[in-house]
């Protein structure tokens, strides 16, 4: 058998995307897992702990988002649809049940099965259409709930929200067991991902995000698996809205469906890393408390600068760090490692086709 | 009733077209440069308060003072297309070049609410109280002023789109940019030129909705949802499918608010699903391929 | 002789360019037969409607004794139809495996909704895999993302995903096309190969001549969207059609 053709061996562009990073991320994961669950012991101030919590939310929202929009390619602007209908759920049945206390967690499964189940008409309508009128109906689908959350007053109590049930807790340790429900909910929907990202489920999802035709041409069942997917990301964000929900004590219209949190999560992934697993958790993480804390600071707060601020941060991130900051960081360390070695060849060149395509050689007969 | 009716069709058609010069606008961007531009619901807002800082500082008519605002939001999109738009690339760049113009969104708002904070503002010329007896209601004369502004740029646009060579260029750029690379015309420059083109309509667009509705630095959002709606229901790309597209959902909401004031705006975005559920493509889209 | 393949009078029209005009060929069990012709005679437009990514306007294509005409392309797939594209469509962002592995399991119904997430269900298509990436030759870039290979290389990665599915009759678009002379021989190789050992029949579109008269027992010529020759190697050569077709003039008034 003939010798195949050289490739070059340059990992910065042809390694798979997972290779040099595993050693990164796995033991940045082991790490940060400690730290997740020793935190609140350590640090015991609410006005701390709030921040993990925090974190921890949208760790979940944006691995939910991730789980979807990473691997189909469909960017989706309309995760706030589930959120707040978790949350509106939650706050709903908490009402109508009379339920309150402890109780009100039993309500979780609910909220994200009404996530699940939301997803199910959204997505049926919205993936028929190519990526860019996908967005825009998202969009659209998020402004229909938020209006009806301001106009259906008698359920969702219009425009002053629903409050949340009493919850006799004492306030210094009232974030922890949040802490823990938020925690659990993003180490599951982490594991989640890495299930889906290790399947042929989601090898199917990513097919179709490369090339979604040949996909289809090749026996993938393209609806299904993205529907599928869509439907596990609003479950997994319907849930942690309710948490979100319980935990505020709050919801309106504007604060459960917000055009600003969908944004956020699509920044969050992108920073840490579009597409892969750690990439939103590290986004998440580094976003959020910062987000908070230009909140807290005076000059800050009332909005202008905070803005600012983050389309800059926008704006940094994509045009210098395209591809988030772990694949960059992978390379950028992997560019120090190479720098000893010998240059590799590159691949041969394509040769042009041999034999030119016309007359002379039908009539000459010559190639033989 | 009947009355009413009439009156909400005639000031839909009159806002409609107001819109359809800022769809146009949109619709063209994303047909050159296959991007979303988010930002162009604050630009018209950025609009609407140059025409305001320029009527109340330096008195300058709202109309005359259009003469300013267009040429320098023209180049103000022209110097975003070229510092943020201009090198992205890749296989993500629906998902970046939204985050990017949601970006700039984001830093005009922000500028605008540290000059102006957030009270709520319109403009105001002796023009804009005044009302035309139009069969048994009145009809401000702004709105007509408005229209016919509208209508004058797009249909500018047009003859631009189809009697120039620069037209030609951006049309053929819109169908194929490879064949379009593959004949000479610098894709760049167009990119960059109908960008400055789609981001200066919103000038004028800006100066009516602000002369027609209290605004404020938060009415981006409604405004670009709207657009967007408005561009993929006429099929994007299509500028006259969204001059279509903007008269018709204006004054389907027009209507509408007759009875149901509140639920309006949702019929909007309802119509949107509906025609998307039928027609994937709008009214007048091309079939794409679903492959990036 | 019923062929295997046969496409009975197709016609294609978009826009005004009248593609394909009662194309007819035949492609007997078994055999390397090419598709030639000028550019835009419509052979890849054959292709296309033969494969079901496009439907045409008029005419009928058979397999065996079974009318595939209106079948989308992942039945026409499933029936035993594989086929490479001219432009590669390749996923660009999955390693070359993970490229097979989409292919293998188009054949493959998941039992259940857990084998969907386990792993048990791709240790059989992954060896199967890698025996295909070997038999083509860049089993060594396995791991390696897909869009990084080279042209060449991705010409081999597509024959091998059309391999997967174990096709009685493989369809390939300008295989030779853009490709250096080292590998077309080991891709002319690896197409004996097949046809001889698994009896697999092959009908190729080319441009390249030298490839198509060395590899191929019949050819047809296509023009302006209708076959007007078909016929061993040495008769098409000649054949004053073929001629006329590729040089649009008469050559009795313009001897050479």
């Amino acid at each position: 058998m003939s010798e195949s053709p050289t490739v070059s061996k340059s990992p910065t562009s042809h390694r798979a995307a997972t290779d040099l990073t595993p050693a990164l991320k796995g033991g940045g994961l082991l790490a940060l897992l400690a730290i997740a669950i020793a935190f609140p012991q350590v640090f015991t101030n609410p006005a701390v702990t709030n921040y993990g919590v925090l974190a921890l939310i949208f760790v979940t929202a944006a691995t939910a988002w991730n789980i979807f929009s990473g691997n189909s390619g469909y960017i989706s602007l309309g995760q706030a649809v589930f959120y707040g209908s978790g949350a509106y759920t939650m706050g709903i049945a908490a009402r109508d049940w009379h339920l309150e206390g402890t109780t009100v967690f039993a309500l979780l499964p609910l909220c994200a099965a009404v996530g699940a189940v939301i997803a199910v008409p959204f997505g049926l309508i919205a993936l028929r259409v190519r990526r860019h009128t996908f967005i825009v109906i998202t969009i659209a689908v998020f402004f229909i709930f938020q209006l009806m959350a301001f106009n259906l007053a008698s359920i969702t109590g219009g425009t002053s929200g629903l409050d949340s049930p009493f919850l006799s807790w004492p306030a210094a340790s009232y974030n922890t067991p949040f802490y823990y429900i938020a925690f659990a909910f993003a180490a599951g929907a982490i594991a989640i991902a890495w299930l889906v990202r290790r399947s042929r489920f989601g090898l199917q999802l990513r097919a179709i995000r490369d090339d979604e035709d040949r996909a289809r041409g090749l026996g993938v069942k393209a609806m299904r698996v993205k529907l599928s997917a869509f439907m596990i990301s609003g479950a997994i964000t319907a849930g942690i809205g309710a948490v979100w929900f319980y935990y505020l004590n709050q919801v309106q219209p504007q604060t459960g469906f917000d055009p600003i949190f969908d944004l956020t999560l699509v920044l969050m992934a992108f920073l840490g890393g579009y597409g892969s697993i750690s990439g939103p958790v590290l986004g998440a993480l580094i976003i959020e408390p910062l987000t908070l804390w230009l909140n807290t600071q005076p000059q800050f707060s009332g909005g202008a600068l905070a803005e600012i601020l983050l389309g800059a941060i926008f704006l940094i991130v994509v045009l210098f760090m395209p591809r988030g900051i772990i694949p960059t960081s992978g390379e950028f360390i992997t560019k120090i490692r190479m720098r000893g070695r010998a240059a590799i060849i590159p691949a041969t060149t394509m040769g042009t086709a041999a034999g030119a395509p016309s007359t002379p050689s039908v009539t000459s007969g010559g190639a033989r | 009733m009947t009355q009413e009716i009439l009156r909400a069709i005639i000031v839909g058609i009159l806002v409609g077209g107001v819109y359809a010069l800022m769809a146009v606008g949109l619709t063209l961007i994303f047909g050159v440069l296959d991007i979303i531009n988010i930002a162009q619901g604050v630009l018209v807002i950025l609009g609407a308060y140059l025409s305001y800082a320029l009527s109340t500082k330096a008195h300058i008519d709202l109309f005359v003072g259009l003469l300013i605002t267009i040429p320098a939001m023209f180049a103000l999109g022209v110097v975003i297309h070229w510092a943020f738009i201009r090198r992205l690339r890749g296989t993500e760049r629906t998902a970046m070049t939204l985050l990017v113009t949601y970006a700039v969104a984001l830093i005009i708002e922000g500028i605008l609410y540290k000059i102006y904070g957030a009270d709520n503002l319109a403009l105001s010329a002796s023009y804009t109280a005044t009302s035309v007896h139009v069969f048994s209601f009145y009809l401000p004369w702004i709105y007509i002023d408005g229209f016919i502004l509208a209508i004058g740029l797009v249909a500018v646009i047009y003859a631009l789109l189809y009697r120039t060579k620069f037209g030609r260029s951006v049309r053929a750029t819109m169908q194929d940019e490879t064949a379009a690379r593959l004949v000479g015309i610098d894709v760049n420059r167009v990119a960059a030129l109908t960008f400055g083109i789609g981001v200066a309509v919103t000038a004028a667009g800006g100066m009516v909705y602000g002369a027609t509705n209290a605004f404020n630095t938060n009415s981006g959002y409604d405004l670009i949802s709207r657009l967007l709606a408005i561009i993929i229901l006429g099929g994007m790309g299509s500028v006259g499918g969204a001059l279509v597209s903007s008269v018709f959902m204006i004054t389907v909401e027009s209507v509408v608010t007759i009875w149901y004031p509140d639920w309006a705006i949702v019929v909007f975005y309802a119509a949107l699903v509906v025609v998307l559920i039928a027609r994937p493509t709008g009214f007048f889209g091309r079939k794409e391929v679903r492959a990036q | 002789m019923t062929a295997l393949l046969r496409t009975d009078g197709i016609t294609k029209a978009y826009g005004g360019v009248q593609a394909l005009n009662g194309a007819t060929i035949a492609l007997e069990e078994g055999t390397v037969a090419g598709l030639i012709g000028p550019n835009g005679s419509g052979k890849t437009t054959l292709f296309n409607v033969i494969t079901g990514y496009q439907r045409p306007d008029a005419g009928e294509v058979w397999f065996g004794d079974r009318e595939i005409t209106s079948l989308s392309p992942d039945k026409v797939f499933a029936a035993g139809i594989g086929r490479t594209f001219q432009l590669t469509r390749i996923f660009a962002r999955l390693t070359v495996l993970e490229n097979m592995l989409i292919a293998a399991q188009a054949k493959d119904k998941p039992k259940n909704v857990l084998s969907w997430f386990g792993k048990d269900a791709w240790t059989h298509h992954r060896r199967h895999a890698m025996e295909l990436l070997k038999f083509v030759g860049i089993e060594r870039h396995a791991d390696v993302l897909a869009g990084s290979l080279s042209y060449g290389q991705r010409k081999l990665l597509e024959l091998a995903y059309v391999l997967v599915a174990d096709p009685a009759v493989i369809l390939l678009d300008e295989p030779a096309g853009g490709v250096n002379p080292t590998l077309i021989n080991h891709l002319a190789d690896r197409i004996r190969q097949l046809n001889t050992e698994q009896g697999t029949t092959f009908l190729l579109v080319e441009h390249n001549m030298e490839f198509v008269m060395g590899l191929c027992s019949t050819i047809t010529v296509l023009e302006s969207g209708a076959a007007v020759v078909s016929g061993p190697p040495d008769i098409v050569r000649t054949d004053k059609r073929v001629l006329d077709a590729y040089l649009g003039v008469d050559l009795e008034e313009d001897p050479r």
